[in-house]
C-alpha cells in the first residue's frame, strides 16, 4: 500500500484492551506509542491502569494464612503415620 | 529459599524435622493454590494432605531441574484437579468484565479514583490482605493463573506448563481476573 494512512486515535475500549500486553511488556512499538498518547491525554484510562497495577501490586504482597500449630502436629503426625506404615510393610 | 537442596535431602534419609520445617515454609501457599483451584477450604485441606504424603513417597524423584516449590505445585495441581473431579464441581462461568464503553468506545461510567490512595502504606497493607480473600470470587481458572502468576511470581513459562493453558489463553485468564479484582477492588475502595 504505497499511502498508509495515519492510524487513528485511540478510543477507550481500544485502550483498556491492550493494556493487558502493555503490563506484560509485549505491544509493539506502535501499539505502545498509541496507547501512551492515549493515556497522556485520558485521566479514566490513566487511573484505570494505574488501578489495575495497584491491584497486581497487592496481589503480589499477598501474605499467605499463617499455620496454625495444630495443622503443623496434625501433617507432621501423617508423616510419623506413614513412616511407621512403611517399617511395617 | 537456598537451603531447600538441603531439607530436600534430609527428608530423603527420613528427617521428620526437615519434613515439619518443609511444612512450615510452603503449606500455606500450598494451601492457598488448592483453594484456588478446588474452590473449598475443607477440601484444600485434603488435598494437601495427599500433596504431602505424595511429596515423602516420591522424594527420590525430585531432581532439582526446578524450583522445589514448582515441583510441590506440580504435585498440588494434579491432585487437586482429580479431587475437584471427584466432586464433579460445576465450573463457576466465566463472567465478563464489568467495563462499559459507549458506541463511541468512550467510558459510559469513568473509574472512580482510588489508586492515588495505596501510597499509603496502611491502605497498601489493606489491599493485599483484602485482594487474598477476593481471588474467591474469580472463575477457577482465572484464579489459579493470577495465584501462579502474580502471587507467587511465576514466569508465564511455567504457569502454562503447571496448568497445560495456552500462552494466548493464560494472557486472556490472567487479563480478566486482574480486571474482574480491580472492579471488585473499586467497589470496596470507594465505599469506604
Amino acid at each position: 500500500m504505497r499511502f498508509r494512512r495515519r492510524r487513528r486515535e485511540l478510543v477507550c475500549r481500544e485502550a483498556v484492551a491492550l493494556m493487558a500486553d502493555y503490563l506484560d511488556g509485549r505491544l509493539d512499538a506502535r501499539d505502545d506509542a498509541r496507547l501512551r498518547r492515549h493515556l497522556a491525554g485520558c485521566p479514566h484510562c490513566s487511573e484505570y491502569l494505574a488501578q489495575l497495577r495497584a491491584t497486581i501490586d497487592a496481589l503480589g504482597h499477598a501474605e499467605p494464612d499463617a499455620l496454625p500449630d495444630e495443622a503443623l502436629d496434625e501433617l507432621v503426625n501423617l508423616y510419623r503415620r506413614w513412616q511407621s506404615d512403611r517399617g511395617d510393610g | 529459599m537456598g537451603d531447600d537442596a538441603a531439607l530436600v535431602d534430609r527428608l530423603r534419609a527420613g528427617d521428620e524435622a526437615a519434613f515439619a520445617e518443609l511444612v512450615r515454609r510452603y503449606q500455606g501457599r500450598l494451601l492457598r493454590l488448592a483453594e484456588a483451584t478446588v474452590g473449598s477450604r475443607a477440601l484444600a485441606q485434603e488435598v494437601t494432605q495427599d500433596t504431602w504424603l505424595a511429596v515423602v513417597r516420591g522424594v527420590d524423584r525430585f531432581e532439582g531441574r526446578s524450583s522445589l516449590a514448582t515441583w510441590l505445585f506440580h504435585i498440588l495441581l494434579n491432585r487437586a484437579r482429580s479431587a475437584a473431579r471427584r466432586e464433579e464441581r460445576a465450573g463457576r462461568p466465566d463472567e465478563t468484565v464489568g467495563e462499559q464503553f459507549d458506541a463511541r468506545g468512550a467510558w459510559v461510567t469513568p473509574p472512580q479514583p482510588w489508586a492515588e490512595r495505596v501510597e499509603d502504606r496502611l491502605v497498601a497493607r489493606q489491599l493485599a490482605g483484602r485482594v487474598q480473600e477476593l481471588l474467591g470470587e474469580l472463575p477457577e481458572v482465572q484464579r489459579q493463573v493470577v495465584v501462579l502468576r502474580d502471587v507467587e511470581g511465576l514466569p508465564a513459562s511455567e504457569v502454562g506448563e503447571l496448568l497445560g493453558v495456552s500462552d494466548g489463553n493464560q494472557r486472556v485468564l490472567l487479563h480478566r481476573g486482574r480486571a474482574r479484582l480491580r472492579e471488585l477492588l473499586t467497589r470496596e475502595m470507594v465505599d469506604s
